[in-house]
């Protein structure tokens, strides 16, 4: 039975992983290459770097950490930050990617969707949509924007109609994060992912608002995510991922187990 | 050597340091006839489109690859590398395969029993009915997880060493004699898929 993946995100800020707390105090929590091998060691399905420096001189340290990261690590592995082009994508390949995240660029150029799946395959691009609820709407959900450059500007895009074009243009996967819910660890958009996840064919990667294993086991049964992704609670020791996930599957989702 | 065939089908470089991870010595990727039937192994990786496999034809990789089987050489395709072990996929209907396997690859559908399928198939999922001595899953029990992502998928036949089930049973893996493919990505599926790489170099 296919199950339902439990993804590691790491945020890197010039060459260390780094963790937010509300946006503001930037904390370290250690060496990228380092903990990527410790979150799969402990069971995690899939591992995300996230280069939140994506400065050009930024780009050389980055491929440099997702060498030292991809090295040993036989599990999925996706970067994503700074991909603005083909070549850029080829070059985070080369360095031992599986997978290329992609936000701002793709919402810029929509075609880059098609242009790197066409080398490496639809399977490789995943479509990064960092969504806000529409307050002042009578349907938040429904009509939630699009917001790009690390949140800072919205689009007049709604959710939903970018993530049916980012499939109809061949990608792989969307990772979905609710700005609203991320950070607050007080758990995932459940009903903006269940309507985007039921909009598309391809696989919806919950994100934002991760803070226990109920949260995870709601967005999966309620929210219909395929996967769902955390970073904070996997860092300095919060839990592991083998110990949520049995958490999880006791909640009726089926979990790869052992791990 | 091992010999990595590069046909322009996605990236190799996950292939390559897993193999080489397992201790494994001159590894070569190659798009070269004579590489292959001086190598010790073949893997034929690749993810992607079906039709990318003509290359294989056009590089006259296709005919050194039936010699190299012929002759015994363990040949190892994995994903698109498996599917085109059969005699081809309703990806690129016009494509042919090497027919080494009988049937032809079909799309996962839309729906089953009224239930929306995903698809891709992407994701960890398990293997069952591990054929008792097949020689690649030597060791693997069933049940064991795999990392999938795909689309099209081989049907099941006597050959079938593994099946994994989304929408019905598919061919996880299959193994004749020297010849065998994997549907799952091995070199991402953590330790089971290094043990499948690890019995394959053993042979």
């Amino acid at each position: 039975m296919l199950t339902k993946r439990i993804i590691a995100c790491m945020d890197v800020h010039n060459g260390r992983v780094v963790k937010g707390i509300q946006f503001v105090d930037i904390v370290d929590a250690g060496d990228p290459a380092e903990l990527a091998h410790r979150h799969a060691r402990a069971g995690a399905d899939e591992i995300v770097l996230l280069d939140i420096t994506a400065t050009h001189e930024g780009r050389g340290t980055i491929l440099e950490t997702v060498k030292r990261a991809a090295a040993e690590l036989f599990v999925p592995f996706t970067v994503g930050g700074g991909v603005r082009s083909a070549e850029d994508a080829r070059a985070v390949f080369d360095a031992g990617a599986d997978k290329v995240s992609i936000n701002s660029a793709a919402i810029a150029r929509p075609e880059l969707i098609a242009e790197i799946g066409s080398s490496f395959g639809a399977q490789a691009v995943i479509v990064a949509i960092d969504a806000r609820r529409a307050r002042n709407s009578s349907d938040p959900v429904a009509q939630a924007e699009v917001y790009v450059s690390g949140g800072r500007k919205p689009t007049g895009r709604r959710v939903v109609d970018w993530a049916i074009e980012a499939e109809q243009r061949g990608a792989g996967e969307i990772l979905l994060t609710s700005m609203d819910s991320d950070g607050t660890r007080a758990g995932f958009d459940c009903e903006l992912t269940r309507l985007v996840s039921q909009a598309v064919q391809i696989p919806v990667i919950a994100s934002g608002g991760a803070g226990s294993a109920a949260h995870f086991a709601e967005v999966f049964l309620h929210g219909k995510a395929d996967a769902a992704l955390a970073a904070s609670i996997f860092h300095f020791g919060i839990t592991d991922s083998r110990a949520l996930k049995a958490e999880i599957a006791a909640a009726g989702v089926s979990m790869r187990l052992p791990c | 050597m091992i010999a990595i065939i590069d046909y322009k089908a996605g990236n190799l470089t996950s292939v390559v340091k897993a193999v080489r991870f397992l201790g494994a010595q001159n590894v070569v990727v190659t798009q070269s006839p004579q590489d292959l039937l001086q190598a010790g192994k073949i893997l034929l990786p690749g993810v992607g489109h079906f039709r990318s496999t003509e290359l294989l034809h056009t590089l006259g990789l296709t005919a050194a690859i039936r010699q190299a089987i012929a002759a015994g050489i363990p040949f190892l395709g994995i994903c698109v590398g498996l599917q085109w072990l059969y005699q081809g996929s309703t990806e690129a209907p016009e494509t042919p395969g090497l027919g080494c396997f009988a049937g032809r690859c079909q799309r996962f559908p839309a729906t089953l029993d009224g239930q929306r399928i995903k698809s891709p198939h992407v994701g960890w999922n398990s293997l069952e009915s591990i054929r008792p001595g097949s020689r690649l899953l030597s060791g693997i029990p069933s049940g064991s997880y795999v990392y999938y992502t795909h689309s099209w998928r081989a049907p099941l036949s006597t050959d079938t060493a593994a099946q994994t089930l989304y929408a019905g049973a598919f061919t996880a893996a299959v193994e004749r004699d020297n010849v065998m493919g994997v549907q799952f990505h091995p070199e991402k599926s953590a330790e089971v898929g290094l043990q499948v790489l690890r019995n394959f170099l053993a042979l």
